[in-house]
């Protein structure tokens, strides 16, 4: 008896360690690059421009980065909720459930650069150009499915008791999915959609393809058009993300090298600050909208 | 469920701590990055006066377009082709030059099948292309690029390497470097990939088309991550462009070849070999912000000033 | 949540509407964003398809020649050898290699969230498994040229004389795949019901016992489905391998060498090659293999879960 108590202890022990050890990783990697890029990281590397010669900033693809995942997300959200919701809602087992699943996983196993040059025969000869609509669109390829998926398994998660109430006073089911089932889903939708928007912010290799990697020096924020490639709230605007830029400095860049790694790791802190910012943003969100619609 | 606040409260914790750190320093980080680009900047204004005074050191107006274009393409001359956008877009409002990079084979394919209006390229169309899509592409050459033979610092007592002792080298023949004149460290080759204008430049100059010893190399996708595997690995050797040694003096060293130094002077003047012509295809002839782009290329701006203040050589 | 609002009067009305129209335009929506993943997938198939199989019908190059060890696309035409193998070994090393790192961290810190952790403790770890999937490929890549590959080539210098090689890749995988699998196995984990649990502890077995005996053979099925997916998710992943594995084509015999993978010989040779060569068919030969694998692996996972879920 003895024996199984320290098995017991010993097997608890080692899980503890485990989990200390993988945030540890995460930790050591979020610091690496924090401390790094401490004497670099300010607003003016956030919102400035990008320069040729010194650490500059990177405004305009920042400015990108959240134009592209906002265009992304507009097709997503919407389109993933709903295939989410046939899915936990209508589907029956059958030929036409089968294929969509299985579409689902292969999809989101498909590696990006295929899905980038897919993009590029695809989404750029039809956009005009390497334009952020190409980019949103081959970003969309493979988060729309997981998206679907995750809104699936929140509405899924909605216990039956909810619909059996919902139905029983009446409502038909659309109005049962729409005002009960959606609103308790909601949070698990929101994870949804942290979990994709992490994916859009840190995706590269596909959008190499089709959003760009050129460098913009300046955007004219005050020129606003939604068809002259010029504006930058254009999505027919050249979209070069942070992550493509900081693939871009490490790999074409003439800057100095030291100028060099200082911007790629500087722009790395920023990227995983963001992810960090949103992600606890999101869950905020999602818990006032829950509070809000619930009434809870 | 219930400790949310918890959670809650130590997560911002974190990300307040980054921001309050990244602020907190916001004012000293000027210095060091104003000090770390003064010896590039030295260097640059250099090659660009005495390039000037050959070009008669004369600066034309800019013939303005408007409209917007996309060229794309060779890496290799990405450098050269964004500055020069750059500068000619802050000269001419209303024009707006998107310059990509992709690889020349990209560039190509996309200037014939029409989806940019340029497609940068370090070797000829037909080289790449099928004859009729080749045929239907005009080729704008802008510049002269040079490449250069750079190894790891730990490489002493090497400065030059002649041609045969390259391709003894680059075909493995040659697996340690005491047996040209260096310490006894082993040879690392790095190579940029088969198909890169890089490396086919360099096995047609230098090489004359013998095969590379890729058995025992490593390959690196690009110019920045050759200099990081020759920056970091001993005894290794790779070829670089010039505008990308010129911004990592120091980190690697460079070699002559055949005893001529890799400078833009010698490549001008044709003694330094290992060099070819940087091509600026159109799909027919140029028209509108295209060849107003073109034009300025050519024109005595970017070759009297641009091109040699990056290393490049000018072609007129 | 009893006081969810549902307005009675309106509902009504619409019950007096054709039951066609009640039930079927919302189901027909729904539907057809759902069916439209699978239209994509279909196009990316066909596309991929298409582009794949081109150096066999249009290159000439015979079907076995992929089998080949020798990768020599470059040589004067006829000359070239199109063998793929290097890149098909090459992506199963690096990816298994990188789930025998991954999966015991990820099943453990599984069991961990799921059985073990403090609310405090899990309400840490689930956020960190979202930041960790956030972190973009190239930081991973950067951080592994910069920083691992020297790591691997001065402190074990013996075993990883350039630091470039196979292990480097697998490691900056493991990390990547890790809370992929991590997540899946937990899905796999809390859907196991309760009482197994209970009805464990009830019988004096310790908490491990229950895990090792009741926990993990009931979840077996769902905990090989995340492995196998994070497998996956490794053989795609491109730029942050290309940047630590040294892309030598060679069949690979040991991890301490450089090697290369499917994802990384399309990156390197994609953008300087064009549509008409042979060499550039080859590389959306290699995108076709990774799918075919892909789609193995994708019915694999789905057979495992299937009988898992029949058991």
């Amino acid at each position: 008896m003895n024996r199984t108590l320290n098995a017991d202890r010993i097997a608890t022990g080692v899980l503890w360690a485990i989990a200390v050890f993988v945030v540890a990783i995460l930790l050591a990697i979020i610091l690496n690059f924090v401390l790094k890029s401490l004497g670099t990281l300010n607003l003016s590397f956030l919102f400035g421009d990008p320069s040729d010669s010194a650490v500059g900033g990177i405004g305009p693809l920042f400015f990108n980065s959240i134009y592209l995942l906002v265009v992304t997300l507009l097709i997503t959200v919407p389109l993933g909720t709903l295939g989410g919701i046939y899915m936990a809602e209508y589907a029956h087992e059958g030929r036409v459930t089968n294929a969509i699943r299985f579409s689902q996983e292969l999809i989101s196993s498909v590696p990006s650069i295929v899905v980038g040059l897919f993009g590029l025969a695809l989404f750029v000869r039809a956009t005009g150009g390497y334009t952020a609509l190409a980019g949103a669109l081959a970003l969309a390829v493979f988060n729309l499915p997981l998206m679907s998926r995750l809104a699936e398994q929140a509405i899924r998660a909605v216990p039956d008791d909810e619909r059996a109430a919902s139905l029983a006073l009446g409502a038909t089911k659309w109005q049962t999915i729409t005002r009960v089932v959606l609103p308790i889903a909601i949070p698990g939708i929101v994870t949804g959609i942290i979990l994709t928007a992490g994916r859009i912010f840190g995706e590269a290799a596909a959008l190499i393809f089709t959003a760009g990697s050129s460098t913009p020096t300046h955007f004219d924020y005050g020129y606003f058009s939604l068809t002259d490639p010029r504006s930058p709230w254009s999505p027919f605007h050249t979209a070069t993300t942070m992550s493509v830029y900081i693939w871009h400095i490490n790999s074409e860049s003439i800057l100095p090298d030291s100028i060099r790694i200082a911007v790629a790791n500087t722009a790395s802190a920023v990227l995983i600050i963001t992810v960090l910012v949103f992600n606890l943003g999101a869950r905020g969100l999602g818990r006032a909208l829950q509070k809000r619609v619930t009434g809870a | 469920m219930i400790d949310r606040t918890w959670r809650h409260g130590a997560l911002v914790a974190i990300a307040s701590l980054f921001i309050l750190s990244a602020c907190g320093t916001n004012g000293a980080s000027q210095p060091p990055s104003a000090a770390s680009v003064a010896p590039a900047m030295s260097a640059s204004a250099d090659t660009g006066a005495s390039a000037s005074a050959g070009a008669g050191g004369s600066t034309a107006a800019v013939t303005c377009a408007t409209g917007s274009i996309t060229a794309a393409g060779s890496t290799a001359l990405q450098p050269l082709v964004d500055k020069a956008g750059k500068d000619f877009v802050a000269a001419c409002s209303g024009a707006q030059i998107q310059v990509q990079g992709g690889g020349s084979g990209t560039g190509l394919t996309q200037v014939s099948q029409g989806a940019v209006q340029i497609g940068n390229s370090d070797v000829t169309a037909e080289s790449k292309l099928a004859s009729p899509d080749a045929s239907a592409l005009v080729d704008h050459v802008v510049a002269k690029q040079g490449w250069v033979a750079v190894v790891n610092t730990g490489v002493t007592g090497v400065t030059n390497l002649t041609t045969q002792q390259s391709i003894d080298i680059w075909t493995g023949r040659v697996t340690n470097w005491k047996d040209v004149g260096g310490p006894d460290v082993p040879i690392v080759l790095v190579l940029r990939p088969a198909s890169s204008g890089t490396r086919s430049v360099y096995k047609k100059i230098v090489l004359g088309g013998a095969a590379e010893a890729t058995g025992q190399a490593l390959t690196e996708d690009s110019n920045g991550a050759v200099v990081t595997a020759v920056k970091g690995t001993p005894g290794a050797i790779s070829v670089i462009g010039f505008a990308y040694y010129q911004q990592n003096l120091g980190q690697v060293t460079a070699l002559q070849l055949d005893g001529v130094d890799a400078t833009v002077d010698n490549m001008k003047a044709g003694t330094y070999k290992l060099a070819a012509d940087g091509h600026m295809y159109t799909k027919g002839q140029p028209d509108g912000l295209t060849k107003a782009f073109l034009d300025y290329m050519l024109g005595p701006t970017v070759q009297g000033t641009t091109i040699p203040s990056l290393n490049y050589a000018p072609v007129k | 949540m009893a006081n969810v609002a549902i307005p009675l009067g309106s509902n009504r009305l619409e019950r007096t509407r054709s039951i066609r129209e009640r039930i079927d335009i919302p189901r027909r929506v729904t539907l057809i964003a759902a069916i439209l993943v699978v239209l994509v997938v279909a196009l990316l198939l066909a596309f991929i398809g298409i582009r794949g199989t081109r150096m066999f019908f249009e290159g000439g190059v015979p079907l076995t020649q992929i089998f080949s060890a020798t990768w020599d696309p470059g040589a004067d035409p006829g000359q070239q050898t199109f063998g793929l193998l290097p890149f098909i070994l090459g992506t199963i090393g690096v990816m298994v290699v990188a789930a025998i790192i991954a999966a015991p961290l990820s099943i453990g810190l599984a069991i961990f969230m799921s059985e073990i952790a403090p609310d405090w403790a899990r309400n840490i770890t689930r956020p960190a498994m979202e930041v960790f999937v956030g972190i973009p490929s190239v930081v991973y890549g950067f951080l592994g040229a910069n920083v691992l590959v020297d790591v691997l080539r001065s402190n074990f210098h013996q075993q990883f004389p350039l630091g470039y090689s196979w292990f480097a890749g697998s490691l900056v995988l493991s990390i990547m795949i890790l809370p992929t699998i991590t997540s899946i196995a937990y899905d796999a984990l809390i859907t196991v019901p309760g009482e197994l649990r209970t009805g464990s502890l009830a019988l004096g077995t310790t908490r491990w016992q229950m895990i090792r005996h009741i926990l993990l053979p009931a979840a077996r099925a769902g905990l090989m489905t995340a492995v196998i997916l994070g497998m996956l998710r490794a053989a795609g992943e491109a730029l942050a391998v290309q940047m630590v594995i040294g892309n030598r084509a060679i069949v690979p015999t040991g991890i301490g060498q450089p090697i290369i993978t499917l994802t990384s010989g399309i990156t390197l040779d994609m953008g300087n090659t064009t549509d008409n060569q042979v060499w550039n068919m080859a590389l959306w030969t290699m995108g076709l293999i990774l799918l075919l694998m892909s789609l193995t692996f994708v019915f694999l996972a789905r057979r495992i879960g299937r009988r898992g879920a029949a058991i």
